[in-house]
This record gives C-alpha cells, structure tokens and sequence, in this order.
C-alpha cells in the first residue's frame, strides 16, 4: 500500500489493490479465523509501531488508508449501520433544511462529479473540523462552520474518527511498553518487535555510508554524474539565483547530509551560494541556524533524516520552489528539457514522459537513471540518497575497472 | 520648543532630529532605538494588547484561568539581532515593562502552550509531548511578493497604488469566506508594515484548532498551485464551480480584474505581457489567432476606449462565444482572471499552531511605518502610502505638547486605529468571551490544563 500510494495511484485504483492484498494474505474458509487474523494482526503490528512518533505517524496512515478502503467497500446499508454502531453524533438534515440547501449542494456536487443529492440522499450535517480532508478537497458546501457531507463521503467522518481513536491508543500502548512490558518481554516479544519495524521500513540514509562521503570540493562533479533530477534542479538553481526557499533547502539540504556532506562543508557550501546574494552576515544570521539545525545540532537536536521519495511527490511547491518532484511538479515541456540537460536522448524522454502520464513517477526517475548509467536498476527508485548510492556504486565499479 | 516628557527623555532633542531628517528629505531613517523608546513609552497600546491576549481570563469570574496569559508565548528581536524566544509573561505590567525595557525591533506572537514557556524545559523530559501548543488564533499572511509576476509596477519590496488592489481582493475574499462559510466572527485585519497584511481569526473555535485542520482551511483557500516549472498555476475543471469559488469570482475577481488591474497594470499593452495571458489559452488556434490581431494592431484604435479593455473584450468574445465546446476551455476566462487576482496565501504560516506572527502596532524597521489594523468593511480605502509612520507620530506628540501624559496615542494619527482595533474588534471579542457554557464533550478528553481554560471563553 505504502509503494501504492507513492506511486500516486488514485483512490479506487488502491481500493482495487486493497482487495487484491486482502485476498492474498487474509484468506481463510473459516470466516472467523479470517476475522481472528485481522483482529490479531491489527493489535501486534500496534504494539511493532507504537515506540517513536515516526513509527506511529507511518503505522496511522497506513491502518488508515486501509480502514478508509475496506470502509467504503462496504455497501451504504453496512456504512449507515456502521455509524449508529459506533455512536457517531451526526444528523441527518431534514426535508425542510434539505431544501433550503438543496442549489448549492447540487453545485458543489456537480463541481466534483458527483450524481446530484436528491430529497432522499441522506446529507450529514457536521464540524467542519471534523471532516478536514473534505474540506481541504472543496468537497463539500460549507455554511456557517458546518460541512455538509453527503453519504458517499461519510467514509471522511468515519475515518477521522478511526484515526484519532488509533492515535491516542497507540500513545497508551507506547507509555505501557515503555513503563512495563519491554522489560518483562525482553527475552521474548522484545526482539520480534523492535525487528520487525525497522525490516520494514527499508534504509532511512540517516547514518551515511563511508564510501558515499563527499566534501565541498566534490560537490560539483558528482551533482552531475550521480544526483537524482529533483535535486539537480534545486542544486542548479542554487548556483544560479544563489538561494533557495526553505522547502527547497530542506530537501537538499537533508540529501547532502545522507550523501555524507559535513556540517562544516555544509555550511561553507551554502554560505558560499548565499552571500552571494544576501551576504555572509545575513546568512550567518538566518540561514546557518537551520543547517545546524537539519544536523541535529540545535534545538530540540533532532537528527532529521532526507526524505524519501514519496515524501518529495507528495509534497506542494508553490511561488517560487523548486522543490517537489520534477516528474511530478513539472510541465512536459520543462521536463523534456531538464531531461535533455541531463543527458537524456529523446527517445527515451518519451518513454520517460508515458511513465509520467500514467503517474509512475518513481518509475520514471529509474528509467532516467537507466539510462544514464547504462544499466538497468532493477530494485527501482524510491529515495534520491538511493539514486546517489546506486549511481557511485556503478561509477566507482567503473573507474576501479579501468585502472 | 522645550518640553520634558514624563520619563525625562529630552523631546527638544527628538524634534532636532526630525526636522533635520525632513531637511535631508530622506524617510528610511524615520526609524531608530530612540526612536522606538519613545513609541513604546507612548505609544504602543500595550494595554489593548494584553486584554486581547488574555481573552477574558483578567477578569474576576470564577471560572478564568489566571494562567492562560502567561503560557503564551511572545518573541522579541532586538536591535542587534539577538533573537529572543520562548518570552512570557504574568501580568499587563511585566509586558510592558518588558517591552519598554528592551526595546526590541520586532515582536512575535505565538501560541498559548500547555504550560508555562519559559518552564518548557523542566517538561522536556517526561517525554510525549508534553509541552506544546494548545491555543492559537488561525492566521494568514499574504505577501505582495509572491505575486510579482503577476504585477508590473512594483517588484519584491515595493508596493504602490497599482498593486494594492490585489491585497483589497485578498482582504475581500477570504474575511467574506471566514464569516460566512466557517462561521467566525472575530476577525483582525493588519497592515504588515511593508507590502502585505495579516489576518487574526480570534474565535474560541478557530484558536482550538489542530494543525490539520488549519491546513484544510488554507487548502480550501488553494486555488493558485506551481510555479515558474508549471504551466497551467489555476485549473478550474468541471461541470460547476464549488459556491465558494464562483463567488468570489462574480461578487470580487471579475469586479477588481476588469474595473483595476487590467487598465492599473496595462496586463494587455504590450507582446510580452498579452503572450503571458496567451499562453494560458490552451488552444493554439484561438491563441495564435489572437495574438495575430494584437501584433498587427500597435496604434491605438479609432475609439478612445483604453486598449486593454478592448483586448479583453476581444479575448472574451471567441472564449465565451458559445462555439467552445472544449472541456479545457470552458472556464479559460476565470482561470485567467483567478491567476492575475486570486489570493495567494503563505501556507506554512497558517498550517502550523507554532508559527510566530507579528504583532499588531509594531514598527517596520525598513519602512517605519505602524502595522496598524485594516477595516475589512473599508478595505478598498486604505492606502499604504498614508499609514502613519514612527517618525510622524513622534512629530505629533510634540506638538500635541504635555496635555496627553497617559493615553499617548489619543491626539496623533494612532489614534483611529487604536479606537477601531478597541471598539469592532476587541469589545466584541471580549464580551463574547464572557459568556460562560460547559465544554462540549469532546474537550473533556483534554488535559487537565486545556479543560480549565476551554470553559471560558465561547463563540
């Protein structure tokens, strides 16, 4: 699902997925072992991700994607029985109010494709607050702080309802591991536990490898033999505008560090870039406090790791960045041309731009590296430091050949 | 001209200084920590301030909670630069001594947390989050700068009588939206000093807010999305617009677009500025066929009418003929003027509850200028140019004499501003925080702390 969703696959296209998966690993003719398993398996992966913010916030949107799709798989007889279940305290608007509201409700459904609400649909009036990503979405009317939600969004309600619940029960379960049970466990479920969430997740490039260490002198030789695209392009731009806004800086300036850029490289780099434009002292005023920052070296001394590629999909650049991922984020014309600057011949930008069209961005990412390296990659792109790692590797196979 | 101020500063010696500014005609020095002293000694109402900030709780009802102002936290940046976090404070008094005491250049609001700031560190330990913010009002920041390429008479910094319309249209739009589609009241208005404002939404609802849900908000607001990379920045597909959108554009775009910006910022006078609109049109024949009659027309036309407005009328005609039956082209016409209007939001700012903004009736230290608040109602009459500056009301205060020891303000071009943010913003607030109702259910799911201070104040 995690590989789904960042591949940018449309809600029913990960509806269908679910499905399939669920077929595939939750099947049993004893439908109450089918149920035992997903009731078992739901509380022991609570107890695998309940440790740091990071597991829970991953194992929160997951269970939730999850729970949103097998909730709307359900017919809207199940969902309706669903909701009185769980005691939701949401109305139904009346006949009268129905009217009241029924032009604009037929314009927002219309404005998103939806069929048009009749005098028998059943609308929910609620708290905006309690339906965000409806909200977010312009998906439903709003009036006076309530949205209205018709019955094929309620899953939205639902689903808020589910997370927040998870939430708080997985801070219970981390504080009663912490407190107890770790130490009681510690010959038994301790070690399945703590083996389990970190297999999964795949390497996160916080602790960056030796052979990948790079310094400042290095920097501009392997941008152009070994950065992925989104990160060719912010480091360009920062060249050539000597700055970057800050979602710009975060992203690259995370990927240096996994590539194994020193903070004090890291900071002469950037210094040098930006007192171009702003001057060492405004620099070393606003811009080096957050460098350290990304390092670990100041305030709460988190040690961020680079983002993942999902992360840079899934992220919105707006007036002005560069970040985001160009696949994504740019239009055919600017990718062709990117492309081309890297190196990349026209055929293949084509079978990179099919790629796009169907939204495989990470798909796309590796073709480029396939086809700039020369070889196939057959594990697929999924973190930029990944891309670096991989095309070092080959690189250095290469030179140590040759000598 | 001798006159000795209250806390004894030398007024004889300020006036020298203003009148020699105004021989050297320059205004960027209408600003330094003398300067500041002084407005912060008469000036700045920090009174008003701290009744906002207190929401109520300075009162004598027996449900306030006398630690809610003092979990708030402000920030201070002082004249070296030094940067100064995490500050809070007990009483009216301690603020403003505070304050008058460091001068700083520039103050922050943040949020209220669940404890004590400057205690934060004693909770850092137990781990879970212990200290982090519980309270804050959801604000927006719009920046002239995030729409230079869509003005052409000032860039970065500046800003003008030209360009301001798009900040009314911001104004407009969302304090129209916040009303009537989320149902807030309790909205603040700001000049931020230079080239843009900032708005306050001051209800209970709005201040107990999670992240999340601020960013819903601030995506509902989204229309504009890319950048330079991108082509196509509003794209309003569809059968139907959402009521938000449509009304916004038939009650302000089209209005500002057609009536302001497209004569003010001659957005189809010359080929560089006609092919950027062009190139919006996502049918090269209509655009190629347009851009043909504009290069070929350079003179103005027989008519007196300005050329913009005829272009426009031009554009108008072959999209909005009818003959389009092109889903992409459907709404061509808007999703120009949403992209030469529309307001563009900083989403960060509003997403996060810890995100510090400035506060009102600070000082810009580029432009002096006060940040004083702006009357949604009366939008389209403020003028930038005109807001009172530092160096101004220190002029006024002279002449004003010894007649006004304690409310300084009263008397200098302050004093509008500090009677509208009292009278349509702060009374109203105040009196609605009053009004004591039980928490509703789900606020009893809170720490102890957030239950005490949630039963006070009700929208």
């Amino acid at each position: 699902m995690s590989d789904g969703l960042s591949r940018g696959k449309k809600p029913d296209e990960i509806g269908a997925l679910v499905t399939e998966l669920w077929k595939e690993h939750m099947q049993h003719p004893n439908p109450s072992d089918v149920m035992n398993k997903d009731i078992i398996s739901h509380f022991v992966l609570r107890l695998v991700y309940c440790r740091t913010e990071d597991l829970r916030k991953w194992f929160l949107s997951m269970e939730t994607t999850l729970f949103r799709h097998r909730f709307r798989l359900e017919s809207l007889e199940v969902q309706r029985m669903l909701m009185s279940e769980f005691k939701l305290p949401f109305k139904a608007l009346s006949n009268s109010e129905f009217e009241a509201v029924k032009e604009k409700l037929g314009q927002v459904a219309r404005s998103i494709n939806q069929p048009l609400p009749t005098v028998d649909s059943t609308i929910f009036k609620v708290p905006f607050e309690e339906v965000p990503e409806l909200v977010a979405g312009r998906r439903v009317y709003m009036l006076k702080g309530d949205a209205y939600v018709a019955m094929n969004q309620v899953a939205s309600l639902v689903v808020t309802q589910f997370r927040s619940h998870l939430s708080k029960a997985l801070v219970l379960t981390n504080r009663k591991w912490t407190s107890m049970i770790q130490e009681q466990e510690k010959d038994r479920l301790t070690p399945i536990v703590e083996a389990l969430s970190s297999s999964y997740l795949g390497p996160d490039y916080s602790q960056p490898k030796e052979y990948a260490e790079i310094s400042i002198k290095d920097i501009d030789r392997v941008a152009n033999s070994s950065f992925p695209l989104c990160m060719r392009h912010l480091f360009d731009k920062l060249r050539e505008e000597h700055h970057l806004k800050h979602g710009g800086r975060m992203q690259l300036g995370l990927f240096l560090k996994g590539v194994g850029l020193k903070l004090d490289d890291a900071l002469a780099f950037w210094r040098v870039e930006f007192s171009k434009k702003v001057g060492t002292e405004k620099f070393d005023k606003e811009y080096s406090y957050n460098i350290r920052h990304n390092y670990g070296k100041e305030g709460k001394r988190t040690d961020y790791t680079p983002y993942s590629c999902q992360r840079i999909i899934t992220s919105t650049p707006g007036v002005g960045d560069h970040h985001g991922c160009p696949y994504r984020h740019f239009s055919e014309e600017n990718l062709r041309a990117a492309l081309s600057k890297m190196g990349v011949s026209s055929r293949t930008a084509d079978d990179v731009m099919d790629k796009v069209r169907h939204r495989h961005y990470q798909l796309a990412c590796t073709l480029t590296f396939e086809a700039i390296h020369s070889c196939s990659c057959d594990a697929g792109i999924n973190h930029p430091n990944q891309y670096f790692t991989e095309s070092q590797k080959i690189l250095q196979q290469r030179s140590q050949a040759a000598e | 001209m001798t006159d000795k101020g209250n806390n004894g500063v030398d007024e004889m010696q300020v006036d020298v200084y203003t009148h020699e500014q105004r021989k050297k005609g320059s205004i960027p020095e209408g600003f330094n920590a003398d300067y500041l002293k002084l407005y912060y000694a008469k000036l700045f109402p920090h009174v008003e301030i701290f009744k906002w900030m207190s929401y109520g709780n300075d009162g004598k009802h027996p449900a306030r909670d006398t630690s809610y102002f003092g979990r708030r936290e402000f920030s201070f940046t002082l004249d070296n630069d030094v940067y100064l976090r995490f500050q809070s404070f007990n009483s009216a008094a301690e603020l403003e001594n505070s304050i008058k005491e460091k001068c700083p250049f520039k103050i922050d609001i943040g949020p209220v947390y669940s404890v004590d700031p400057a205690k934060r560190h004693a909770y850092a330990q137990a781990g879970d989050n212990v200290f982090k913010p519980v309270e804050r009002e959801l604000v927006f920041d719009i920046d002239m700068s995030d729409y230079d390429d869509v003005r052409y008479c000032c860039s970065g910094a500046d800003v003008c009588l030209s360009c301001w319309p798009l900040m009314t249209i911001a104004i407009k739009v969302i304090d129209f939206t916040l009303r009537e589609d989320f149902g807030f009241n309790h909205i603040l208005w700001v000049y931020s000093g230079r080239r843009g404002v900032h708005c306050w939404v001051c209800d209970g609802r709005a201040r107990r807010l999670n992240n999340e849900q601020r960013a819903a908000i601030a995506d509902y607001f989204r229309v504009y999305k890319g950048n330079e990379n991108s082509h196509r920045k509003v794209s309003l597909a569809g059968p139907a617009m959402h009521p938000f959108i449509s009304r916004s554009y038939a009650d302000v775009l089209k209005l500002f677009f057609e009536e302001k910006l497209l004569c003010g910022q001659e957005l189809l006078s010359t080929e560089e500025r006609f092919q950027m609109i062009l190139d919006m049109i996502p049918d090269e024949s209509i655009s190629g066929q347009l851009q043909e009659r504009w290069k070929a027309s350079w003179r103005p036309s027989m008519s007196k009418e300005d050329i913009n407005i005829v272009r426009w009328g031009q554009l108008k005609h072959i999209l909005q003929s009818g003959k389009q039956k092109a889903p992409v082209l459907r709404r061509c016409v808007e999703e120009i003027v949403f992209t030469y209007t529309y307001p563009r939001l900083d989403m960060e700012v509003t997403k996060h509850m810890n995100h510090l903004l400035k506060a009102p009736f600070c000082v810009h230290p580029k432009t002096g200028r006060v940040c004083v608040p702006i009357d949604p109602e009366h939008c389209e009459d403020f003028d930038p140019t005109s807001v009172p500056s530092l160096a101004e009301l220190l002029e006024e205060l002279n002449m004003a004499g010894s007649s006004n020891a304690d409310s300084g303000w009263e008397g200098t071009s302050l004093a509008k501003s500090v009677s509208f943010f009292k009278s349509s913003f702060l009374q109203p607030l105040l009196k609605s925080c009053k009004v004591f109702l039980p928490p509703m259910p789900s606020e009893l799911e809170c720490q102890p702390i957030q239950l005490v201070s949630a039963g006070v104040d009700y929208l």
